[in-house]
């Protein structure tokens, strides 16, 4: 029996029983690298001589590698069921070890968003941001203007005055 | 514990006070290296409260934080840094070791070990969303020159539940909205702020009522959008509109109903001269009703600051911890974080209070 991949008519070589879902998943090793599974990349040499040896007469295809999906965070040993009970990660380094999973998960609750947009450590002063702000504050403002939206243009504009003066207080 | 009588913020009155009571900034951060709070172990959460009480950080204004250690202050304590608004219900109701870290006459607080390592916010009077912003960050950036943080390249700061991921971010405002609730608008209001991904909840935020017709509207998205677009949102669409549609409201009662609602508001006011038992409930309803009559200019003798103050002030802890016994000398029973004690002492000292405040 050979199977085929779910996602093309190539021979599947990882197999996995995905419990949560309830369903079997089978893969070629295209997209099995694709879908984030550690498929290895060539079978060890002690597993060629195994097979050499061993070979039959008749070419059988090879025997299916089964390959975990990481059910646990190797430092924090949180499991993703855990986290689908609790709704809370154990450690930063989950974020790493459920990443295909944490990708439709997150995309649910952000309304489709799957990357970090804004601030990150060390990298902005108080300078940049408010000048951010002032950029995305006059977006809004043209925008409103060219909906004819004059009380919002009016805030925005209000907004932006208090902006420029506390930057001449500091 | 040193806390002043009532959170100083709550008195002075910011922009667009006749809607918006208050602003606020927070933000979460969890420490690279360590397990998140729910996986963490009482002796890992007690490093993790060491850790962060030992970083050399100070307040803006250049203040020492005030620590308090939660495992050992008194149910009342707790239930009082509740009501203040520094602390959330399930962080006094937690039992593992926990702290907050205040400053700024209490507009700046850091909770330690909530559902993340920390949790800090900048709550400040009336429609100031990015000055909050602006000092909380500053607060983020001496905390990063100091500790190392969890951050992604692609999920941003790494935080215990996804749904705070990203920006981590959280920009609410509290409004005080009865001329929705009076003409039956607050349900086209929610389903506008879904639309936007906002949240709308109570006073005291995740799963409390709209006592005192407050309603705090907060961003839900965290990822892909960054801080200053959502703050541009905020102060440019969200907030705007909410509060021209309130005052929209309030016209249209002044103009439809004039004597309906100044009856009302004479009512509320004339019961809380002169009850002698309040339930807490029921002085939330009044105080709402006079606080709507003020910017009206329906009470000119009426200060706001102490309609604003009494809000905290009825409150159950408050109530026990705060107020000098000279009001009224009946002792009360202590008071649990989790329970609304409101008996008929406490009813009673809670008439005495608000006749002494507004002058009845």
């Amino acid at each position: 029996m050979n199977t085929k991949c779910d996602k093309c008519d190539q021979p599947a070589e990882v197999h996995e029983i995905d419990v949560e879902a309830g369903r079997e998943i089978h893969l070629c090793r295209e997209h099995a690298i694709e879908a984030g599974f550690q498929v290895p990349q060539s079978a060890p040499v002690t597993d060629l001589l195994t097979q050499f040896a061993t070979m039959p007469t008749q070419a059988d295809p090879p025997a299916p590698r089964r390959v975990e999906r990481p059910t646990a965070c190797v430092e924090c040993g949180s499991t993703f069921a855990r986290f689908r009970k609790t709704g809370l990660l154990g450690c930063p380094d989950c974020y790493g070890a459920f990443a295909r999973q944490l990708d439709t998960v997150v995309a649910r609750s952000q309304n489709g968003a799957n990357a970090h947009v804004g601030r990150v450590p060390d990298q902005s002063s108080e300078l940049v941001d408010l000048q951010a702000l002032r950029r995305s504050l006059i977006e809004e403002l043209d925008r409103a203007v060219a909906s004819e939206q004059y009380e919002r243009a009016a805030n925005l504009r209000d907004r932006l005055n208090t902006l420029a003066v506390g930057d001449s207080g500091g | 514990m040193k806390l002043k009588q009532t959170g100083p913020w709550i008195e002075h009155s910011g922009p667009d006070a006749d809607v918006v009571v208050s602003s606020r900034a927070r933000l979460a951060r969890n420490l690279a290296g360590l397990p998140f709070v729910n996986q963490a172990s009482d002796v890992q959460r007690r490093e993790i409260l060491q850790l962060v009480r030992s970083l050399p950080f100070a307040s803006e204004r250049g203040e020492e934080l005030v620590w308090i250690d939660l495992q050992h202050s008194t149910p009342e304590d707790r239930r009082l840094l509740f009501e203040r608004h520094l602390v959330s219900k399930q962080f006094i109701e937690s039992v593992s070791p926990r702290a907050v870290a205040i400053a700024d006459d209490e507009q700046l607080s850091v909770m330690v070990n909530e559902e993340d390592h920390l949790r800090m916010q900048v709550l400040l009077p009336g429609l100031e969303l990015e000055e909050a912003w602006r000092r909380v960050v500053e607060f983020d950036r001496r905390l990063e020159k100091h500790a190392d943080i969890a951050v992604h390249p692609r999920w941003g700061y790494l935080t215990a539940c996804p749904t705070n991921v990203g920006t981590a971010i959280r920009f609410s405002v509290m409004l005080h909205l009865p001329g929705l609730r009076l003409t039956n608008e607050l349900e086209r209001l929610r389903r506008a702020s879904n639309d936007l991904d906002l949240a709308v909840r109570g006073f005291y935020g995740e799963g409390s009522d709209s006592s005192g017709d407050f309603y705090q509207v907060s961003n839900q998205l965290t990822l892909g959008v960054s801080e200053t677009d959502l703050l541009a949102t905020f102060l440019g669409e969200v907030v705007p509109r909410i509060v021209a549609y309130e005052r929209m409201a309030r016209d249209i009662l002044v103009e439809r109903s004039a004597t309906l609602l100044e009856d009302r508001v004479h009512r509320a006011l004339g019961t809380l001269r002169s009850a002698r038992l309040l339930a807490i409930e029921e002085s939330m309803k009044h105080l709402s009703r006079v606080r709507l009559g003020i910017s009206l200019g329906l009470l000119p003798d009426v200060p706001l600051g102490t309609v604003q103050r009494l809000f905290l002030e009825v409150q159950p802890a408050h109530l026990r911890c705060v107020r000098p016994d000279s009001i009224d000398d009946t002792a009360l029973e202590p008071v649990g974080e989790d329970r609304m004690l409101d008996d008929e002492r406490t009813r009673r000292r809670r008439a005495a209070l608000v006749r002494h405040e507004l002058g009845g």
